[in-house]
């Protein structure tokens, strides 16, 4: 084998057409988009500024309160997700993948089909059902005797962010349902029939056998939900519009950078801004999976069957 | 006798969760569906009833069939997901084959930058996207969407379908080699036929987002000619916010579609994940 061989050009070929597009509109774009942060508009058109955009986000009062703020949110955003959606999900798992459950087909569909709607239908359908006006929600909390409880959730600063936060778990709690399902059904019979020969069934056998078996399943769940909620925009701009009312108290990076690129009513869009806090964003992103990846990825023990 | 007992009522109160939890994931749906076949009057004095021969009207879809081009935009986003779902199947199937197959200098590289993708979303190089398609003349076309789907696609379709592919039984691409097929013919007449779960699994997961999408038709072709049906239906809606049975009708005309495809595909879907796609 010490002869080189001629050289294969169909590996070539079928590279080729993926390689082409994947480079030309994800990664030149977004390189170029890191570049553009570097840049602002001058007097003889576009000059290098270096970092000073950044300087601007960060050190400028007015941008650098919009910025926290709206990575505040995403945080919380994220936290949210992170308490509600997944755990959910691994609890409608564990009781579908449980054995002999009858219409386990039906329910797995039926949980799923949330998760197929596009975030317009997501957010005006909850928009009329939570609205003062129609009063779906308030006639319902009526009936259960709880009226009092009811408020203009998505209207008040207090509660519209978590408001969203719940309605974009309900859309998808299907995924991590999904793939901790497929992870369930991957534990061998023979490791569930051993517990059992050993006693350990129900609650506990799912906490000391289960559980940890399913946990990089768990991790790469959180690492996507992270980089879903760190890009999210769809459902913020559906229900509140670009300025994320009420007074952007729902304002995300995702609607953040829209309103900095395109402007909205009295904003005048800046591309180079938006370039800014894209790459801000690209950072933040990297850093959360950079995170997972070195500190937490490493630590998980995967056993093989 | 008492462990019987005791996994019944386990088993009941596992369907008790399930059935509360379908309804909840279903409700909203629900809600809207029927109401969009209601009289404005009966929407509003009693949104949970299901519509009666008095409380039936179509008003709702007649506005919107009226008003709105729907048809133009679902044909849009018709063309642009097909178009784009091909594609990514194509080039990412092939692009899999040549990572899984084939041993060469720098495949491992190439398989981390394809996968790079699956991280980073596509959406951070909006700038220069449009940027690009600007300059290039293709804002406001479809192919300006059928591109940047492709690309949106493609990191995870690679990375699944070459998963799969390296299952295929090297014995019999070799017999095939043997046979005297090219190594083109091996792909499309036998890997491709072997993989078709996996296809389906992708296909599923790169046609939602792609139907779903609000943000590059609204950045890179919110034309009237070029809207899709996600961006057709939040302007009308946002036109119409008044009229509630216009909504209504709307909305449900919105679901339908992604509906029956999911419905079609959704055993495929099932089989593909169990079968160790996502894993």
């Amino acid at each position: 084998m010490a002869q080189r061989k001629a050289f294969r050009w169909h590996i070539a070929v079928f590279l080729a057409p993926a390689v082409l597009v994947y480079t030309a509109i994800m990664i030149v774009p977004l390189f170029g988009t890191l570049n553009l942060s570097l840049f602002n508009t001058g007097e003889e058109g576009r000059v290098f500024v270096g970092l000073r955009n950044f300087a601007t986000l960060f050190g400028d009062p007015r941008w650098s309160a919009s910025f926290w703020n709206a990575l505040g949110n995403n945080a919380w955003f994220f936290l949210v997700h992170m308490l509600v959606q997944n755990p959910v999900g691994v609890a409608l798992a564990a009781l579908l993948s449980s054995p002999r459950l009858r219409g386990a087909a039906f329910y797995r569909t039926a949980i799923f089909i949330p998760t197929i709607l596009s975030f317009v239908i997501v957010g005006f359908v909850w928009k009329l059902i939570l609205s003062p006006i129609w009063g779906i929600a308030p006639g319902m909390l009526d009936a259960v005797g709880l009226k009092s409880l009811f408020a203009p959730w998505l209207g008040r600063e207090g509660t519209a962010l978590t408001t969203l936060a719940l309605i974009s778990v309900w859309q998808f709690v299907g995924i991590p349902m999904m793939l901790i399902y497929a992870a369930l059904l991957s534990i061998p019979d023979e490791v569930i029939e051993a517990a059992e020969m050993d006693g350990v069934t129900g609650w506990s056998q799912f906490w000391k056998i289960k559980l940890p078996l399913i946990l990089p399943s768990i991790g790469i769940i959180s690492i996507l939900t992270f980089v879903g909620n760190f890009n999210a925009f769809d459902l913020i701009y559906v229900t509140q519009g670009a300025l994320a009312g009420p007074n952007f108290s729902t304002d995300i990076l995702g609607t953040f950078l829209y309103r900095t690129f395109f402007g909205f009513q009295l904003q005048i869009g800046d591309p180079h801004m938006g370039a800014t806090i894209a790459t801000a964003m690209f950072g933040i992103i990297l850093l959360g999976v950079g995170f997972y990846l070195f500190a937490i990825q490493r630590r998980l023990r995967r056993y093989q069957f | 006798m008492s462990q019987a007992r005791h996994s019944t009522a386990r088993s009941l109160a596992a369907h008790a969760v399930l059935i509360l939890y379908t309804v909840i994931a279903l409700f909203p749906v629900f809600v809207v569906v029927i109401n969009s076949f209601k009289n404005r009057r009966a929407i509003f004095a009693d949104p949970l009833a299901v519509p009666t021969a008095e409380s039936f009207d179509l008003v709702g879809y007649r506005t919107v069939l009226a008003q709105g081009d729907f048809l133009l935009y679902f044909q849009n986003s018709l063309v642009v997901t097909v178009a784009s779902l091909f594609f990514v199947l194509l080039f990412g199937a092939m692009a899999a084959f040549a990572l899984s197959e084939y041993r060469f200098r720098g495949n491992m590289l190439m398989g981390l930058y394809l996968a790079l993708g699956i991280m980073i979303p596509i959406r951070l190089g909006t700038v220069a996207i449009l940027q690009m398609m600007v300059a290039s003349g293709l804002v406001n076309t479809l192919t300006a969407l059928v591109l940047v789907y492709t690309a949106q696609g493609l990191p995870l379709a690679v990375f699944i379908l070459s998963e799969f592919m390296r299952g295929v039984s090297d014995d019999l691409k070799n017999a095939g080699r043997i046979d005297g097929l090219s190594e083109y013919t091996i792909f499309f007449r036998l890997v491709l036929p072997l993989v078709r779960p996996a296809m389906a699994t992708v296909a599923v997961f790169t046609m939602i987002p792609i139907w779903n999408d609000l943000w590059f038709p609204l950045i890179l072709a919110p034309s009237e000619a070029t809207k899709t049906v996600t961006l057709g239906s939040q302007v009308f809606i946002g036109q119409f916010v008044t009229n509630w049975n216009a909504v209504l009708a709307a909305l449900s005309l919105a679901i339908l579609p992604v509906l029956v495809l999911y419905l079609v595909f959704s055993r495929q879907l099932i089989r593909g994940i169990t079968a160790g796609a996502v894993k």
